[in-house]
């Protein structure tokens, strides 16, 4: 389950069905489909029909600026970094739900999540979260150029092993809500962990700040979290490819 | 060190990087003291694995010595001898605890990307693109090897390198395909693709009690080893097109009950229409995979037969022959080895001398004529099957 939207004009996760093969690309398609398609015409028999499919294929490709192989293998060439750039300039509200099934109990999930000071560890873009009291937190997250943002939350909801409920404090830089829960999975094969994020940024310098928390495909961001959660509870640590420690520190 | 780094379509270099560390808890380094170039190694030589970036570390056949180990580890201390699995494990993980290690949920830093294609990530694996992990392979000095309790296997010291490197992928990898192909007594075997995994498919299927094993490859010298070492009768495709016709002949017309595609995504598979219709869209990338054994394997299997898929495929397939596959009632079982389930009763085989894993070896060459050795092997030039490298 995974899902993220950007509400209002131009959401752009509604580009999905576009072009994803460049110009370029999509001339050559339509060039070598028609060669192909030619060929086949001269060339009869079972050769031809082979000749005839693939041509077909190319010139289908290149003619629609679609092709299907690019898009289950997460290719597209058709999209150039301005475009990209552009499409982040949107300050809109983010909100991102994600779950993730953790092979242990409800009981040691929720008491690891309660802790907040404990999400750092695994939610990449916060630097650190500190307790205030037993309600309210002190929030320190990453923003571009090496600077950071913070804001004030409080827990609005709690139910023991199965709700934990946020948002920022009335008249925070940053209005942002979230919610996890918590619920045994199917069978006894340990528990399912859902989170769900809102940011509402402002406008200005510090909005497009914010914007950017959850990176650019704030779906995967979340994703990648819960992830990192997953893995710090299983197994001790967090899988990196890195062949030396960071001066940071472990991942 | 020195390793060797992948720098695009039949690029390879042998250079000096910086060593690896301990970089979490549960790390160990291993100095390789052998490695072995795979036949999937030959899938990113050739530019057919995508997300990989210019400068990885190729390798994933690779034993050695214990140098370092994590705060962590239990089980392993410096010294030991180990073999590493392929497959990099966690053993916490519910596919780990059902021994389905090469699935395992927590050791693919970019989980994300092999999720965009398969729809889930399988496990990481070492030298084998981003998409699976962007680890560093074992083609070099030394490995940064994570979950080092998990996968490595101590080995003792009376037996040779030799004789139990290829414990780390293609002796269990040919050794699911004869599992998963679901022989029983009797059984008739067919395995296309006599290269290392072919063989040790053909080698393994004889150990679930196969009646009869038939090897289909067009490499004399290949052929001839699975005579001679698989014991094996033989159809060379070269010189006889009509396999699924040959099989059906030297079956009685029943077809043989177990089929093993031991080639995967770069099947030549000749001038037959389809493996001409493969290259032309493979070559346009409209295609990932050649899958001509894939649907030979369909067609020639009896009725209710089951097919192993033991090569490696990446993408997608074009005109899969579903309709014999479903009408026939197959069984299709695959996926990448899980390694560590084999290791132990693989280790017990080699010990009591049932098997000597090293006779798929042709050639030995050092780590830094590793470049030259991909262009043999890709070529099978020289009677070129298995190449040991000794950094």
């Amino acid at each position: 389950m995974a899902a993220a939207d950007r509400r209002g004009p131009g959401g752009w996760l509604g580009r999905t069905s576009d072009k994803n093969v460049h110009q370029w690309e999509r001339a050559a398609s339509v060039a070598a489909g028609a060669a192909l398609s030619g060929l086949a015409l001269w060339r009869r028999g079972w050769t031809g029909v082979a000749l005839a499919l693939a041509g077909g294929d190319l010139l289908w490709r290149g003619l629609s600026g679609n092709c299907w192989c690019y898009r289950l293998l997460g290719v597209n060439t058709a999209r150039t970094g301005a475009g990209r750039r552009a499409v982040m300039r949107h300050r809109e509200s983010i909100k991102v739900e994600h779950s993730v099934t953790v092979d242990r109990p409800v009981e040691e999930l929720y008491r690891y999540w309660r802790r907040l000071e404990h999400l750092p560890r695994f939610m990449e873009h916060l630097v650190s979260v500190h307790e205030l009291d037993g309600h309210r937190s002190r929030w320190v997250a990453k923003a571009p150029a090496g600077r950071t943002v913070e804001w004030e939350a409080e827990i609005i909801s709690e139910r023991e092993n199965e709700l934990i409920g946020w948002r920022s404090l009335p008249g925070s830089e940053v209005a942002t809500a979230g919610s996890v829960r918590f619920a045994p999975a199917t069978g006894g094969r340990g528990a399912v962990v859902a989170v769900s994020l809102a940011y509402d940024p402002p406008a200005g310098p510090l909005g497009a700040a914010v914007a950017r928390l959850l990176g650019e495909e704030p779906a995967r961001q979340v994703a990648d979290d819960l992830r990192r959660f997953k893995q710090v509870i299983e197994t001790g640590e967090i899988a990196t490819n890195e062949q030396v420690l960071s001066e940071a520190g472990a991942p | 060190m020195k390793a060797l780094r992948w720098y695009g379509r039949n690029n390879v270099r042998v250079e000096s990087v910086p060593d690896p560390g301990i970089v979490n808890p549960h790390d160990a380094i291993v100095r390789v003291t052998s490695t072995a170039i795979c036949g999937s190694d030959l899938h990113i030589y050739d530019g057919y694995i995508p997300s990989m970036q210019a400068g990885d570390i190729l390798g994933h056949e690779f034993m050695g010595e214990i140098v370092e180990v994590g705060p962590e580890v239990r089980s392993l201390r410096p010294g030991d001898r180990v073999v590493v699995p392929f497959t990099i494990s966690c053993g916490a993980c519910f596919f780990c605890k059902n021994e389905l290690w090469s699935l395992c949920d927590n050791t693919n830093p970019n989980a994300w990307m092999a999720e965009q294609t398969y729809g889930y990530s399988p496990a990481g694996l070492f030298g084998y693109s981003h998409a699976f992990g962007g680890y560093a392979g074992g083609q070099a000095e030394y490995v940064r090897v994570p979950f080092a309790d998990v996968g490595p296997l101590k080995v003792p010291a009376g037996i040779p390198d030799d004789r139990l490197l290829f414990l780390t992928d293609i002796f269990p990898t040919g050794y699911m395909a004869a599992e998963n192909a679901g022989i029983r007594p009797g059984d008739t075997v067919a395995v296309w693709g006599c290269g290392p995994v072919g063989q040790f498919a053909i080698k393994s299927a004889w150990m679930f009690g196969a009646g009869r094993v038939i090897a289909i490859d067009r490499v004399a010298e290949r052929l001839r080893l699975a005579e001679q070492e698989g014991r094996a009768e033989s159809i060379n495709f070269e010189t006889n097109r009509d396999v699924t016709g040959q099989l059906k002949q030297m079956t009685g017309g029943r077809g043989p009950d177990c089929c093993i595609d031991a080639v995967g995504m770069e099947a030549h598979g000749g001038s037959s229409l389809d493996a001409m219709y493969d290259r032309v869209k493979q070559a346009v990338r409209m295609e990932s995979d050649r899958a001509h054994v894939l649907r030979e394997a369909i067609q020639s299997c009896r009725k209710g037969g089951t097919v192993s898929l033991a090569g490696v495929y990446g993408g997608f397939i074009d005109k899969m022959p579903m309709g014999a596959a479903f009408n026939k009632g197959l069984t299709l079982r695959m996926g990448q080895t899980h390694v560590p389930r084999f290791l132990k009763p693989l280790l017990r085989r080699i010990e009591e001398g049932e098997i000597d894993p090293s006779f798929v070896i042709t050639h030995r060459l050092p780590l830094d004529e590793a470049p030259a050795a991909y262009r043999m092997f890709r070529e099978k030039d020289d009677g070129c099957i298995k190449v040991v490298l000794t950094p």
